[in-house]
């Protein structure tokens, strides 16, 4: 079991308060995953020319100034550090690419969480209200943001471990489910030159997503690939820069619920997460369909 | 005080009395213990097991969504949503009635012995899953693998079903208005005959909806390949 939950603005009350909303629905879907939580809120678009990296560091004592002067020599520019509890946020005067490349080979000991122009991914082990608490969620504003309590089945209960996943820029991948091909599917990708990090089942699902990306897909293309090469239980969020897609597996043993209204869009694995938004009681909701792809989008300005 | 008693409404306010507090209250009225008939639940917000275990001829509305298992195992009590229903609606329930006015999640109705589950709305995957002789009406249309392993009772769609309708099915009857998407292993298509189409206009006028036409129904049912035990195969076992 784990719980998900998702939340897309449409007004800009709901911008404002997302932090707290999201911080609300997380503590409602506690029970289903103790054990991690994590979130992705998209953000503070970065200065054109510039990207963000979300990173981790295992140790307490890390001097996050040092690697800030390191980057702005590399690349220019003053990238001051964001630090929440483990993790930091640094806008690098260069492209996504660039700066994630240039962190991983020169800090191997740094995990690289998030990368891309608005999206910032936390994530940790320990009760879901601990780490809301412990990494100031409440008072982030943000245009859509995604969450995940986990309860692990397929893997360790690491930081790495938990949700949700980068699947490339800007994009990331929450999964209530375990999936039972992916070890050769995770071999199979390797070979296509894609990365692992960690021995979890929805790593490889977002490692798939990726890799079908990169080949061209559209996020609903490489969704739709997931119903006929992965095999397990999946309700999937996808985050990508504009929005949010959901999908189920046709079995759907794992549960979804939608709604809607005119100020924003929520996505969760039960309802009581959807009930502590303003005006849920009155909010049009619906069950996904198991198969298909939900998708919502900010129209691009 | 008895005539009060049957006309007062007992209002208890989620938002502010724990749920278990509510349950346990419902509990101490089985056996015709005395106490509230009439019960009236507000802000369930999603909550889980919410009126679940009852076993009085009480009635119970819920204003508003409720979570998992909602009027589960339910005896005798009449319970009544304004609302969606999530997970496991009325799972194992005896007897009484569960009226759902919106959707219901997945498994309503599972593996439910006796009484009436009405659902205004749709209800998803696995309806009436296991069913063991309750009666199950859905307004709408009902998802995947609804009636799968059904051993006896009815279940009345007045919508579509999704795919693999029936499988693997015992005895319960299912009867299907709109489109079958596509029907499991065993499950078959019978014909609707005077004796279930009376069958049909007593359930529908039941559950109130006596505007539907028993006619228009198909039935659906095992062709009893798979469960019965044939002695030939005695060897596998």
């Amino acid at each position: 079991m784990c719980g998900i939950v998702g939340l897309f603005a449409k007004a800009p009350e709901i911008e404002d308060s997302l932090g707290a909303h999201l911080a609300a629905m997380l503590a409602q879907m506690s029970d289903r995953g103790p054990d991690s939580a994590g979130v992705a809120v998209y953000r503070d678009p970065a200065p054109t020319g510039s990207s963000k990296l979300t990173l981790f560091s295992a140790d307490p004592l890390q001097d996050w100034e040092a690697l800030a002067s390191e980057l702005a020599a590399a690349f220019g520019g003053s990238p001051a550090p964001e630090v929440r509890a483990s993790h930091a946020v640094f806008v690098v005067a260069a492209d996504a690419p660039e700066a994630e490349a240039r962190v991983r080979s020169a800090h191997p000991e740094l995990r690289v969480m998030s990368a891309g122009r608005t999206i910032e991914i936390y994530k940790e082990v320990g009760r879901p209200e601990e780490f809301v608490r412990a990494f100031a969620l409440e008072d982030l504003r943000g245009s859509h943001a995604l969450g995940h309590t986990r309860m692990a089945t397929e893997s360790r209960v690491t930081t790495e471990g938990s949700h949700p996943f980068s699947t490339g820029h800007d994009l990331c991948l929450v999964h209530n489910g375990s999936l039972s091909n992916h070890n050769r599917l995770r071999e199979s990708l390797r070979r296509e030159g894609i990365e692992f990090q960690t021995e979890n089942d929805t790593e490889v699902a977002a490692g798939y997503l990726a890799w079908r990306l990169r080949e061209g897909a559209s996020l609903e293309e490489a969704l739709e690939g997931c119903l006929t090469d992965l095999d397990g239980f999946y309700t999937f969020l996808v985050g990508t820069e504009d929005g949010f897609a959901v999908l189920r597996d046709p079995i759907a043993c794992k549960p979804a619920v939608l709604a809607e209204t005119d100020d924003w869009v929520a996505m969760a694995s039960e309802w009581r997460a959807i009930a502590t938004l303003p005006g849920a009681a009155e909010a049009r909701s619906w069950e996904p369909v198991p198969g298909v792809v939900y998708a919502w989008e900010r129209a691009k300005v | 005080m008895e005539a009060a008693e049957a006309t007062a409404v007992e209002v208890v306010d989620l938002a502010e009395t724990p749920l278990r507090e509510l349950n346990q209250r419902l509990h101490d009225l089985a056996g015709g213990a005395p106490g509230p008939r009439h019960w009236r639940v507000l802000n369930p917000n999603g909550a889980h097991a919410v009126a679940c275990g009852l076993d009085a001829e009480i009635e119970v509305e819920i204003d508003g969504h409720v979570g998992y298992y909602c009027a589960g195992m339910n005896k005798l009590a009449t319970v009544r949503v304004h609302g969606n229903a999530s997970t496991g609606l009325a799972e194992n329930m005896m007897s009484g009635t569960v009226v759902i006015e919106g959707n219901a999640s997945q498994s309503a109705g599972a593996t439910g012995h006796g009484g009436l589950l009405v659902v205004h709305g749709d209800a998803a995957a696995r309806c009436g899953i296991s069913m063991k002789g309750m009666d199950i009406l859905v307004r709408g249309s009902v998802g995947h693998l609804s009636g799968f392993m059904a051993q006896t009772g009815r279940l009345v769609v007045c919508g579509d079903a999704g795919e693999a309708l029936g499988d693997s099915i015992y005895e319960a009857r299912l009867y299907v208005r709109g489109e079958v998407a596509g029907l499991g292993a065993d499950c078959v298509e019978k014909e609707l005959r005077d004796e279930h189409r009376a069958e049909l206009e007593e359930l529908l006028e039941r559950a109130g909806f006596a505007d539907v036409d028993p006619g228009e129904f198909r039935r659906y049912g095992s062709a009893r390949q798979l469960y019965t035990f044939k002695v030939d195969n005695a060897s596998a076992y």
